[in-house]
């Protein structure tokens, strides 16, 4: 027993060695210490990046594998006559195909692991935009954090030429579709477009160095950017420390959560756990990309039903949706407009408004503020409305990349979906603005209600003297500091042109532009309920009586918020 | 009975009650749906009552000897193997004036499609109905079908013949329930937007090919679950649908342990 004890005791003191060992020499027990005491803040949707990084992680891990079967190679090769699949026993392929079925049928686990990269491939980007999603209509993208805003979107793009890169390997005919509409994309840039393709292709498209260039591009260049920009995107969100969601005593000073020892660091981990099982599920359960289907690559063939992993969709709508008509030859000389406009200048317009937005914003408020804590997006009419706007073009061009499908599930006409597309990716944005922002002023409205008068219970009593009142339920505290405690913008009011003396002011025309900027963010809003608005809301009636103001919020502070 | 009272305002209540209430449509519906109609079996399989059935089901839009009208082509001519696969596979008599005539259950049986397609066949030369030994898929190469099938057939069927639009509301339908003998017809016949593919065209060594792959794709995919073999549209709903479905869901569990 007594040689239990000192081997029970043992291992304290072996931990403490290797602890000092590593602290005399690195300085580890600062820097645990600092880390293991971060806070950080507590809601569910700050776990979406953490579905990003941990499906990343998967990939890189599922991809590994992948590489030590698979062959980079166009060379020719016939598939063998005893092999699996039997459709696919004597045909001419190249070797790249050809690995990816051995891996698919003759390595063990070989499809799996094939699998669960093509999902986790397809729950990255999802996550992404989803995480991207919450940091929009939050405005977690504000001062401190443009510069991390833009690392993410960044790294969206990273991860689109990731799957790029990544589906066009197998070599099978639908990759090679994919390809195929790469080249003529870039072809249709005028002037450069045909060397530019070359330069792309090695030469004529498909040629031989497609396959070995997108190998190199996969599996070094891109991952090894998106990892430096998670890691870059990981140390800022430590820098500026995490955002909170609004709530008492939750400030732009302080941050109120758990430490990330070990509460979060518990969470983190098993939540990894969890993303990695449920990408096994996939991988196990349903297919996805099966090569074999579509046969080896041959730049004649395409099959109905050809579209692009679901990120790359809406180019695919775009380009469905075009008008051929749009091709003008000028001298002799072809400008692919039916081409340029869907596949360069639709993106091009939808990602700049996207990765320019947080400084559109500031450039309206003028705020130099740092802000930690989110807003709520009914709060922020204008940018919620701007983001349902952007999201229902996307969408649309989501059901134009899918007309086909829509046409035989739906039995519907596929010239009229598409007529209907195009007429909906101008005006539905247009109509979605409008509707979320008056959406959004309408919440307002309700909460300033229910912040001055109270919940209905649907009590209604009568008094002795005939009186009839409904009975409202005062909210409390928490409830009302997330109802009136958010930031309010107005639009800008410029100094006037020319000052006193008839001098003109330097700098006025840029001032002009950003008061428009503004008057269109904050013209239309709802102004959160004032100390004194609810002083005398109290005052009407003892039915909706509210308690005294918290001794911690003194009025001038609630006013000083109305900036 | 008091518990069942005090469950009522579970906050699962509604949606056991609506489960209870869809199953309940589903098992009336089960009941009192129309059962497709079933004409009785002749006996007989001979030219005249292929004739009496003509008249009384297709004469209305192709003539009373299949001379053709206003509203249907004429039938001289056409074959057998024409008459048997718009009859088998319900498409004629037609539903409706639509885009395309749909396939739906044949209102006719097999029995009475054969008279049919005998009747008009006496009227002229045309393709004949396959025999079984010509559409026996162990007897084609499904490697060599794959190849003919991508070729000819998969820009508008899909690469597994899974179905693919065409214009205006007409599509090429999936293949997946089509009998190895309607595959072949088809194929010979060049029914609605189909293009003929002869025997010139594609042999008939090559016909039975194509049925050997497509029967291929009938065995499951060794990837699991095939989503309907659309591809990466249906992919991109169930990866929204089953991963980030979950995976929110999980975040939101997680999410709500502590706080």
């Amino acid at each position: 027993m007594s040689a239990e004890t000192s081997f029970s005791k043992a291992p304290p003191a072996a931990a403490v060695a290797a602890a000092d060992f590593l602290d005399t020499r690195l300085g580890v027990a600062k820097a645990v210490k600092g880390l293991a005491r971060k806070l950080f803040p507590d809601h569910w949707s700050f776990l979406l990046g953490e579905i990003a990084l941990y499906s990343f992680i998967v990939i890189l891990i599922s991809g590994t594998f992948l590489t030590m079967f698979f062959v980079p190679s166009v060379a020719e090769v016939r598939y063998p006559m005893d092999a699996l699949p039997v459709t696919m026993r004597g045909q001419q392929m190249s070797e790249a195909f050809a690995s990816t079925l051995n891996m698919s049928f003759h390595v063990r686990g070989g499809l799996l692991m094939r699998q669960i990269h093509h999902w986790a491939a397809l729950v990255f980007i999802g996550a992404i935009v989803v995480h991207m999603m919450r940091v929009f209509f939050t405005g977690a993208f504000r001062k401190p954090r443009e510069l991390n805003y833009v690392i993410g979107f960044s790294m969206l793009i990273m991860g689109l030429l990731a799957g790029l890169t990544g589906y066009s390997l197998p070599d099978d005919v639908l990759s090679g579709n994919g390809l195929r509409i790469t080249d003529g994309v870039v072809k249709s840039i005028p002037i450069i477009g045909s060397y530019l393709s070359y330069m792309v292709f090695g030469g004529e498209f498909p040629g031989t160095d497609t396959i070995p260039r997108m190998y190199t591009l996969h599996i070094l260049l891109i991952p090894g950017l998106i990892l430096a920009m998670v890691g870059a995107h990981l140390f800022l969100v430590f820098w500026h420390k995490h955002t909170q969601y609004p709530g008492p005593g939750r400030t732009h000073k302080n941050v109120v959560g758990y430490p990330l020892f070990p509460v979060y660091t518990a969470k983190a981990g098993g939540f990894f756990f969890i993303v990695f099982g449920v990408l096994a599920l996939m991988g196990a359960t349903m297919s996805i990309n099966s090569v074999w289907n579509y046969g080896p690559f041959d730049p004649s063939l395409v099959s109905a039903g050809a579209q692009p992993d679901w990120y790359m969709l809406f180019l695919e709508g775009s380009l469905r949706l075009m008008p051929g008509a749009a091709e003008v030859v000028i001298g002799g000389y072809t400008l692919s407009l039916n081409v340029l406009i869907p596949a360069v200048v639709v993106p091009g317009v939808l990602f700049t408004l996207l990765g320019a937005y947080p400084f559109v914003e500031a450039f309206a408020t003028k705020d130099t503020g740092e802000h930690h804590v989110l807003d709520r997006p009914r709060n922020v009419p204008t940018r919620t409305a701007i983001g349902v706007a952007i999201l229902s073009a996307f969408f649309v061009l989501l059901g134009g990349g899918a007309n086909d499908l829509l046409a035989t599930q739906f039995q519907l006409s596929i010239n009229a979906i598409t007529l209907v597309f195009r007429v909906l990716f101008f005006v539905l944005p247009f109509v979605a603005f409008i509707v979320t922002k008056r959406i959004c002023l309408g919440l307002q409205r309700k909460d300033r209600e229910v912040s001055l008068h109270g919940h209905e219970t649907g009590r209604v009593v009568r008094f002795a003297s005939g009186e009839y009142i409904e009975v409202h339920q005062p909210l409390d505290e928490y409830e009302r500091w997330i109802r009136v405690g958010h930031d309010v913008y107005r639009p800008l009011e410029i100094e006037p042109a020319e000052d006193l003396n008839g001098v003109r002011r330097p700098g006025h025309g840029k001032d002009k532009i950003r008061a428009r900027v503004s008057q269109f963010f904050y013209q239309d809003r709802v102004e959160p309920v004032t100390p004194a608005e609810l002083a005398a809301a109290s005052a009407h009636g003892e039915h909706d009586a509210l308690p005294a103001l918290p001794a911690d919020r003194p009025s001038e502070e609630l006013d000083a918020r109305v900036h | 009975m008091k518990a069942l009272a005090a469950s009522r305002r579970h906050r699962f209540a509604p949606v056991i009650l609506m489960a209870l209430a869809l199953l309940f449509t589903g098992a009336i519906y089960a009941a009192l749906a129309p059962n497709a109609a079933q004409a009785d079996t002749a006996s007989a399989t001979d030219i005249a009552e292929g004739e009496r059935l003509f008249i009384t089901n297709c004469s209305t839009c192709h003539g009373m000897s299949a001379q053709g009208t206003a509203d249907g082509p004429a039938l001289i001519g056409v074959g057998a193997a024409a008459v048997h696969f718009q009859v088998v596979t319900g498409r004629m008599p037609m539903a409706a004036n639509a885009p395309q005539a749909e396939a739906k259950p044949p209102q006719l049986t097999g029995e009475q499609a054969q008279q049919i397609a005998a009747y008009i066949a006496s009227l002229g030369a045309g393709p004949s109905i396959p025999s079984d030994q010509q559409v026996d898929p162990t007897l084609g190469d499904a490697a060599n079908g794959m190849q003919v099938f991508r070729t000819n057939c998969a820009m508008c069927h899909n690469a597994v013949g899974a179905g693919g639009a065409l214009s205006e509301g007409k599509y090429a339908p999936a293949l997946d329930g089509a009998t190895a003998t309607v595959i072949y017809e088809a194929m010979l016949t060049g029914p609605q937007s189909m293009p003929v593919f002869n025997d010139a065209t594609l042999t008939p060594d090559e016909k039975r090919d194509v049925i050997a792959y497509l029967m291929e794709q009938r065995q499951p995919n060794p990837g699991g679950l095939d989503l309907g073999s659309f591809g990466s549209v249906s992919e991109g709903i169930w990866v929204f649908v089953v991963g980030i479905g979950l995976l929110i869901g999980a975040a939101v569990w997680i999410g709500a342990r502590s706080s």
